[in-house]
């Protein structure tokens, strides 16, 4: 495989390899073109969406349950309808799919950073302080993540910012556990040990030579985690322990509209639903065809 | 001992596992001058490795350095701590590995693992660092070494990653490197090549080189002198072509009357019957006395030490008796 790349003069760089064995799989660039949209369409929100639901001088009770494609109040039509308080359900999802977006986002880069760096030092370190991290890690992931994060944000109260952490302390050990994996097999290659020859430090080789060869199952975990994350806050925020009503997040929304389900308007629960299904799905497409790539023992 | 870049004087490593203590290196003592090339010869598990990495301090539990000196310069360096040892690693002290395939870091650029090395023992400009880089690479022939910086290791072949292994070893111009078969995984002609270049490197810098290798006829053209490990000891050490020609050790015999050559094509190679024996469990004789052809009842009984016959020293009563009788 290496011995083929002899330096010709544009030849082919690992990143390049990597993008078109991963634009082998349609599916998956389907999954990420529609992962970029729900991306996009998140930031761009307050630039076309016909209502800031945010703004309460803006949300009229009087629009209430409105079904899809309905005037309201102000002149817009309503193309999902509104739910419960008057809000315009399909501006509610774009802004509420900016919250789930970011709150996945944080949790997955705080605890990825919190993880990795735990796993790594529990492998180069061994010993007893392998051990006790391990077994940290282990209880941790022996209990139901819905559980644990149902406690810390019982515990913690509501907000952004405590959803975050209780997300991030329930995902960090599977970041731990597959970068101490793939760091004691790293730690043993001969590459560490010339660099220990040559006098280097010990957290200039952790950081600087072992973590770099550790990422590739970091990135695959996290989307997967990404997509986890967002799913457990809308969980969370659905049974009423997420975030607050004045933010809705997509999960909130789902949870307004389920009390009118029975009743037959199914849109405000229906298209929230279906907004975080979408984005959901396309991460862990994403997700599954990386694994694919990154997996050496797959290499071809 | 003033001439002596490096003194190693009974030094025994030893490896504290559950099955009990295997000595792997007990009680080796070598020295070496400026300049010189010393070949350590052995069969897999002698010793020779573990031998190079004491030296280097780099010996992980459950291994433990439990006896000897290894002076550097005149300063024992054996059981020095962590840091200190760390500030020697890779500046007065240098490593070249077997396989030049693992020890670049496959996701660092040339340029990178080659700055922080200088970078590691020395305060000076990251410019200045990849200029120094840039002359290392040029020494050990690597053509458009300003270009090469910028590559990274799966862009060159396994000639040309030694090469860059050792330019990073004289980085710093070390007193002395430990190159552990350095070119075994590499085809025979870029093998010569390498130690045609290594050679002239040692004559031109005054860098002393402990070559570890199996193979004697790397030794036969590389070294000055050589010495013959076998269960964790030196069996024999002396001038190459004393050793080589006149060998007194059956070992070395056998390892010499190991290596296929061209004159004797069609004949059945001479091998050493058996196997290495086991570190943990060494009979109380001379280790080798077991698969040795000439051992006599002396020789289950009791080890034989070194002593000097002819220019060499050896380890064997048999050839020790037969020195007496001349």
């Amino acid at each position: 495989m290496s011995a083929a790349a002899a330096a010709p003069a544009r030849e082919e760089t690992p990143f390049r390899r990597f993008v078109s064995q991963f634009a082998e799989d349609r599916i998956a660039v389907a999954g990420l073109v529609v992962f970029v949209l729900v991306v996009l369409a998140a930031l761009l929100a307050p630039f076309y969406a016909p209502q800031n639901p945010y703004d309460l001088a803006r949300v009229d009770l009087m629009d209430s349950r409105l079904p899809p494609g309905a005037k309201a109040g102000d002149g817009f039509t309503m193309w999902l309808g509104s739910d419960g308080v008057g809000r315009d359900v399909f501006s509610a999802i774009f802004y509420g799919l900016r919250i789930s977006l970011a709150v996945g986002a944080a949790s997955c880069l705080i605890a990825a950073t919190l993880g990795s760096a735990v796993g790594l030092i529990a492998a180069y370190a061994g010993g007893r302080t392998e051990t006790v991290i391990m077994r940290i890690v282990d209880l941790q992931l022996s209990l139901p993540s819905v559980l644990v994060a149902l406690i810390l944000v019982a515990m913690f109260g509501k907000g952004v910012d405590k959803i975050i952490i209780a997300l991030v302390l329930v995902q960090w050990a599977y970041y731990a556990r597959t970068v101490r994996g793939t760091a004691l097999v790293e730690r043993r290659k001969d590459y560490v040990e010339a660099a220990s020859c040559l006098g280097l430090s010990h957290a200039r080789i952790l950081f600087r030579h072992i973590l770099p060869n550790c990422l590739a199952p970091v990135i695959v975990v996290a989307t997967v985690q990404t997509a986890h994350a967002i799913s457990l806050e809308a969980t969370l925020s659905f049974l009423g322990v997420g975030l607050p009503q004045t933010e809705p997040s997509l999960g909130v929304l789902i949870a307004n509209g389920f009390q009118y389900m029975l009743s037959g308007k199914y849109w405000i629960s229906f298209f929230p639903g279906l907004a975080l299904l979408v984005t959901i799905v396309s991460i862990n497409l994403v997700g599954d065809r990386l694994r694919d790539v990154l997996n050496p023992r797959l290499e071809k | 001992m003033a001439d002596k870049v490096l003194a190693v004087e009974g030094l025994k490593t030893h490896f504290f596992t559950r099955s009990g203590v295997v000595k792997a290196v007990d009680g080796v003592s070598l020295s070496l001058a400026p300049g010189e090339i010393l070949g350590l010869v052995g069969e897999s598990g002698s010793g020779k490795s573990v031998t190079g990495f004491s030296i280097l301090g780099l010996i992980d539990p459950p291994g433990k350095i439990v006896e000897g000196t290894i002076h550097l310069n005149g300063r024992n360096i054996a059981g020095l701590p962590d840091e200190e040892a760390q500030k020697i690693r890779g500046k007065d002290l240098a490593m070249i590995f077997q396989d030049p395939m693992m020890t670049l870091n496959p996701v660092l650029k040339i340029e990178t693992q080659m700055v922080e090395t200088v970078l590691a023992h020395e305060a000076v400009s990251r410019a200045a660092a990849r200029a120094r880089a840039a002359e290392a690479l040029a020494m050990v022939g690597i053509p458009a070494p300003e270009e090469r910086l910028d590559a990274y290791p799966h862009q060159f072949s396994g000639g040309m990653r030694q090469r860059v292994a050792i330019a990073i070893a004289l980085l710093h111009r070390p007193r002395v490197i430990i190159a552990d078969e350095p070119t075994t995984a590499l085809d025979v002609t870029i093998q010569s090549q390498i130690l045609a270049k290594v050679q002239e490197l040692a004559r031109d810098t005054g860098t002393a080189l402990i070559w570890i290798t199996h193979d004697l006829t790397v030794i036969a053209g590389l070294a000055d002198r050589v010495a013959v490990m076998y269960a964790g000891r030196i069996v024999e050490q002396g001038p190459v072509d004393a050793v080589l020609d006149a060998p007194r050790h059956p070992y070395t015999q056998g390892l010499i009357g190991s290596v296929p050559s061209l004159g004797r094509r069609g004949s059945r190679l001479a091998q050493i019957p058996g196997a290495a024996p086991s570190l943990a469990s060494l009979p109380p004789g001379c280790p080798f006395a077991p698969r040795c052809g000439a051992a006599v009842d002396l020789c289950r009984r009791e080890r034989p030490a070194l002593v000097a016959l002819g220019p060499s020293i050896a380890a064997c009563h048999v050839a020790r008796q037969a020195g007496d009788a001349a």
